[in-house]
């Protein structure tokens, strides 16, 4: 029976044809045209294998790729930009709410306090006055406006070390470990040696307390990059890419304090790690998630690794909720995050930072493939059936094209799921979740929380 | 032919023998004494009793894992009077064929060290004893100059060896056809045919439920699953190493196979084995000794490039350098068909009192020996207990896939069973391979010297050796050697040369295991 679809795609493929050699304007109305600032192949050959047409910017657009510092232009008061409905891009205008390590530290703080106000037992408290649930981000301050409260903070442990990061860089740059107070004078509002009399977002510093004992494999050190896919914040749908991995670093894991400033043993950025002596090129220093969850399996049981992804799952579903209520929902907007995850050796998961443009970069072969199908199923989810956008569809794309995603929340159907879930019932995150085994993806399907 | 009586009283002997003064045996006495303080035990009953004590102290339990272990290690005597290297290897070319294989390595070996003037042993300096100390958590870290060494040998060496291997009894005039063997191997070992194999491996057979298959996420867990896993708590609740071996063949939850494992090769990590280790260790550091750098190149070659190992680089060097310097594995020799290479005091070749094995432990590594450690460190995170299990599977199987023997879980079986299955079973595909001067045996050789590891992804590799414990037996990897070619059968009919078919066949990283084999013995039409 033919469909209004089905005779589309017929004319499409015949204009094509009778044309071939001479494509017009008209032709071309049919397919996507994309732009992109950032020449990644894994990016253009996911374009052009959909048969998109690549534009200039200043041209009509459907699709833009853009790297964050060109999303602040397209957003910004002055430019006076406006999308139509048929133009999506690859960034919320105010992503940084979450990818700036400052701002999510404050979004989070901001939200836990909300739920505490109105009484959410997931802002319960412990004896220590630790929140039980939302405790998944180290003890952070913004330097130099919380100085004197970090300082307080030190003094509780001054054997402690902490690390310190620029809020507005990435890739590891201009990041170092500190264990003496003196190392940050600099930053001491009453140092007469301050030049910070108006914060310029470039020098603000995060001081996070550094997560001295993590989980080691093989006596490594390692962090978990995970890709989370954000197609609208309210309600919240998001979903999590099944194949994120682990990055190893490629120097032996000391807490001992003469190595504080061998960058190659404390931070497990590949961009840094690629220039130790002992990269390689082969594996890459990653191994998939897959294979972490086989060796805590196999070394320490079922239940705690379950619980410890759950746990992972939980921390990034909150940090998303915590900054939805500020986030510009604008319908034009999806966003891929690469989320940064440290696992302490009691197998609790820290959250350590969120990039809005994870690296494209592909450093080894398995990376390339990996890249490339991150890409291929964030369009398929993104964009539709590859076809011209419309923003204003429901943004709820049917199971097929998941790929290897799959839902993490989505606050719709949470919310059409009936109260009777509740609260308490996933204290401890063991066993209440994973009522709903999920039968293609093998993993609990999060859902349902509320 | 020993009739069973005095078969089954010659085996107890040794086992006795062999059980006897062992720590077993000492803790069994002790327990024993303290028992007497007990109530219930009374001196009128005192045998009865004492062992009533051990069989619910669970004791008793121990003393028979020990014996299946020797039962399962130590092949059944052959006839009183056999010489002693009948138990190592009854036939007599192949014997022989080992010793001149034994005298070409070390040869090899001998030259390697003369050529860069480096003795086989020698004593490390105080100060670089206190660094390797220091490094012996990261030795992967060290960058020694390991370019002008190289692997004694490689199991394409190896193979060449095995094709050579000619039964001198038999004589085989005909020219290759159809109706003999038209593979590399040419010596008449007997191989079990299908109709065997299924009996032998008959839990693997399509109505029982197995772990690699029937616990994919299509599949509800109620329906195998969660009692296996149920059956697997209570096996090693209940310590029985025969009821583990068992179990094993439907293969083992993730999280009990490290427990069952252990249970099955009985390693109880006790504190005088964590001692033999730290023993191994200081010998380690007291000695540097050639094959160290054997070790080192093979780790860097293999492990460190390997998507699923080379995290665990530095517990490979660990165990290595340990196990080369372990004289309890010469104890194997008297069951295996090697012998352990004999090296001379300085100045005193050949007289007898002056002769060591070299390495201590009489095993020279080869290209990919360190493949047999890396999976387990999946399982094992304690050095010591990673440094037990891998020794106990390497006396028990590892052994037999690079020394050349008539045993049926040896190296030369599993070529020609390989053989055999494909040829019987595929014979178009392996007809047109010899045809295109690409026998299948020289693409799937590394594949069952290594056991499969580093050719399958891991979680398959555990699978497949769960049955190898579970049957005892390595001839399950000839089985699945020869299920990869029925699965890759089609693409491999179109190549037309032995480096295509090795494309074909160069990533085995997707496979899964179980479905193949099952597919292979239980539902391939004969």
């Amino acid at each position: 029976m033919y469909t209004y679809k089905s005779w589309f795609e017929a004319i499409k493929c015949l204009c094509s044809t009778l044309c071939s050699g001479n494509v017009t304007t008209q032709i071309m109305a049919g397919k996507v045209k994309w732009v992109t600032d950032i020449e990644k192949s894994v990016l253009i050959n996911n374009f052009e294998k959909r048969g998109w047409i690549q534009v200039a910017e200043n041209e009509d657009w459907n699709f833009y790729w853009m790297s964050v510092q060109t999303i602040r232009n397209v957003f910004s008061v002055e430019s006076g930009y406006r999308l139509s409905d048929d133009q999506i891009v690859n960034h919320f205008p105010n992503h940084y709410e979450l990818t700036r390590k400052d701002l999510m530290v404050k979004n989070i703080k901001r939200y836990r306090k909300e739920l505490e106000k109105e009484g959410s037992p997931l802002a319960e408290k412990d004896e220590n006055g630790k929140y039980i649930y939302l405790d998944f981000v180290p003890v952070t301050f913004m330097l130099p406006a919380d100085y004197n409260l970090f300082v307080e903070e030190f003094r509780k442990n001054p054997s402690s070390t902490w690390i310190m990061k620029p809020c507005g860089k990435a890739q590891g740059k201009g990041i170092f470990l500190i264990n003496k107070l003196s190392q940050i004078k600099k930053w001491s509002r009453d140092s007469k040696t301050s030049s910070f009399v108006s914060q310029s977002s470039k020098e603000a510093y995060v001081i996070s307390l550094y997560i001295n004992n993590p989980l080691l494999i093989g006596g490594k050190k390692f962090d978990l990059r995970l890709y989370v896919l954000v197609s609208t914040y309210r309600p919240l749908r998001c979903y999590m890419y099944k194949l994120g991995f682990c990055r190893f670093c490629t120097v032996k894991y000391t807490p001992s304090t003469s190595e504080l400033d061998n960058m190659f043993v404390h931070l497990t950025n590949v961009a840094i790690q690629k220039h130790g002596d002992d990269y390689n090129h082969i594996h890459g220093g990653k191994w998939t998630v897959s294979n972490l969850r086989l060796y805590l399996e196999s070394t320490r049981g079922k239940e705690v690794t379950n619980k410890l992804f759950d746990e992972i799952h939980w921390i990034i579903v909150q940090s998303l909720k915590a900054v939805a209520p500020v986030m510009n929902n604008d319908k034009h907007c999806f966003e891929c995050y690469g989320y940064d995850i440290i696992i302490d050796d009691k197998l609790k998961p820290w959250l350590i930072e969120v990039n809005a443009s994870p690296s494209l970069t592909s450093s080894t072969a398995n990376d390339r493939i990996l890249k490339y199908n991150l890409i291929n199923d964030t369009l398929n989810i993104a964009v539709p059936n590859g076809e011209i956008p419309d923003c204003k569809w429901n943004k709820s794309p049917p199971k097929e094209v998941l790929g290897n995603y799959e839902v993490l929340y989505d606050e719709e159907m949470a919310q059409s799921d009936g109260p009777d879930r509740d609260m308490r019932s996933r204290s401890g995150q063991t066993t209440g979740i994973k009522g709903n085994r999920a039968r293609d993806s093998g993993k609990p399907v999060l859902t349902t929380w509320k | 032919m020993v009739d069973p009586e005095s078969g089954l009283s010659l085996t107890i002997a040794r086992i006795v023998q062999r059980l006897q003064g062992s720590s077993l045996h000492s803790q069994l006495e002790r327990q024993a004494r303290v028992s007497l303080h007990k109530p219930e035990i009374k001196l009128e009953s005192l045998k009865e009793d004492i062992k009533d004590f051990l069989k619910t102290s669970g004791w008793e339990k121990k003393l028979q894992n020990a014996v299946y272990s020797e039962l399962n290690v130590f092949p059944s005597p052959c006839h009183p009077a056999a010489p002693p290297e009948h138990m190592k290897e009854p036939l007599a070319y192949m014997r022989k064929a080992q010793g001149s294989w034994e005298k070409r390595i070390l040869k090899s070996l001998n030259s390697m060290c003369t050529e860069l003037s480096i003795p086989l042993a020698q004593k490390r300096p105080v100060g670089e004893q206190k660094e390797l100390l220091n490094k012996w958590n990261e030795m992967g870290t060290d960058e020694p100059d390991l370019s002008l060494f190289r692997p004694v040998y490689a199991p394409k060496d190896f193979l060449e060896v095995l094709m050579n291997l000619r039964n001198p009894n038999y004589e085989n005039g005909e020219q290759p056809s159809f109706r003999n063997h038209l593979g590399l191997i040419q010596v008449p070992l007997k191989v079990k045919d299908i109709p065997e194999l299924k009996e032998d491996f008959s839990e693997l057979g399509l109505n029982i439920g197995q772990l690699g298959i029937d616990d994919s996420a299509q599949v509800p867990p109620e329906f195998f699953e969660n009692e296996h896993v149920r059956v697997g708590q209570k096996v090693l609740a209940e310590q029985d190493s025969a009821a583990a071996q068992q179990y094993v063949r439907q293969g083992c939850p993730t999280a009990l196979r490290a427990d069952l494992w252990a249970l099955i090769l009985n390693i109880s990590n006790q504190p005088e084995d964590i001692l033999y280790y730290e023993q191994l260790k200081s010998n380690v550091i007291q000695h540097d000794l050639l094959v160290d750098s054997l070790i080192y190149k093979d780790v860097k070659l293999t492990a460190s490039n390997d998507d699923y190992y080379f995290v665990f680089e530095d517990y490979l060097y660990q165990v290595l350098l340990c196990f080369s310097r372990d004289t309890s594995v010469l104890e194997h020799f008297t069951y295996s068909s090697a012998t352990p290479p004999k090296s001379y005091i300085r100045g005193k070749l050949g007289i007898e009192e002056y002769a060591v094995f070299y390495p201590p432990n009489g095993v020279i590594p080869f290209h990919g020996f360190s493949m047999y450690v890396a999976p387990l460190c999946f399982l094992y995170h304690e050095p010591s207990k990673l440094y037990q299990i891998f020794r106990e599977m390497y006396v028990r199987f590892f052994f037999r896939l690079h020394s050349i023997s008539s045993h049926p879980s040896g190296i030369v079986s599993l070529c020609l069973l390989f053989e055999t299955l494909l040829q019987t079973h595929l014979p178009q595909l392996f007809y047109h391979l010899r045809e295109i001067g690409a026998q299948p045996l020289r693409i799937s050789f590394k594949w069952m010297v290594r056991a499969f590891s580093g050719y399958l992804a891991t979680d398959q590799l555990l699978l497949l050796w769960d049955r190898i414990l579970g049957y005892n037996s390595l001839e399950i990897l000839a089985v699945l050697a020869a299920a990869v070619f029925a699965f890759r059968a089609v693409n491999l009919m179109e190549v037309t040369s032995l480096a295509a078919a090795e494309a074909v066949l160069a990533d085995l990283s997707t496979l899964k295991v179980m479905p193949l084999l099952q597919i292979f013995l239980f539902a391939t039409v004969t």
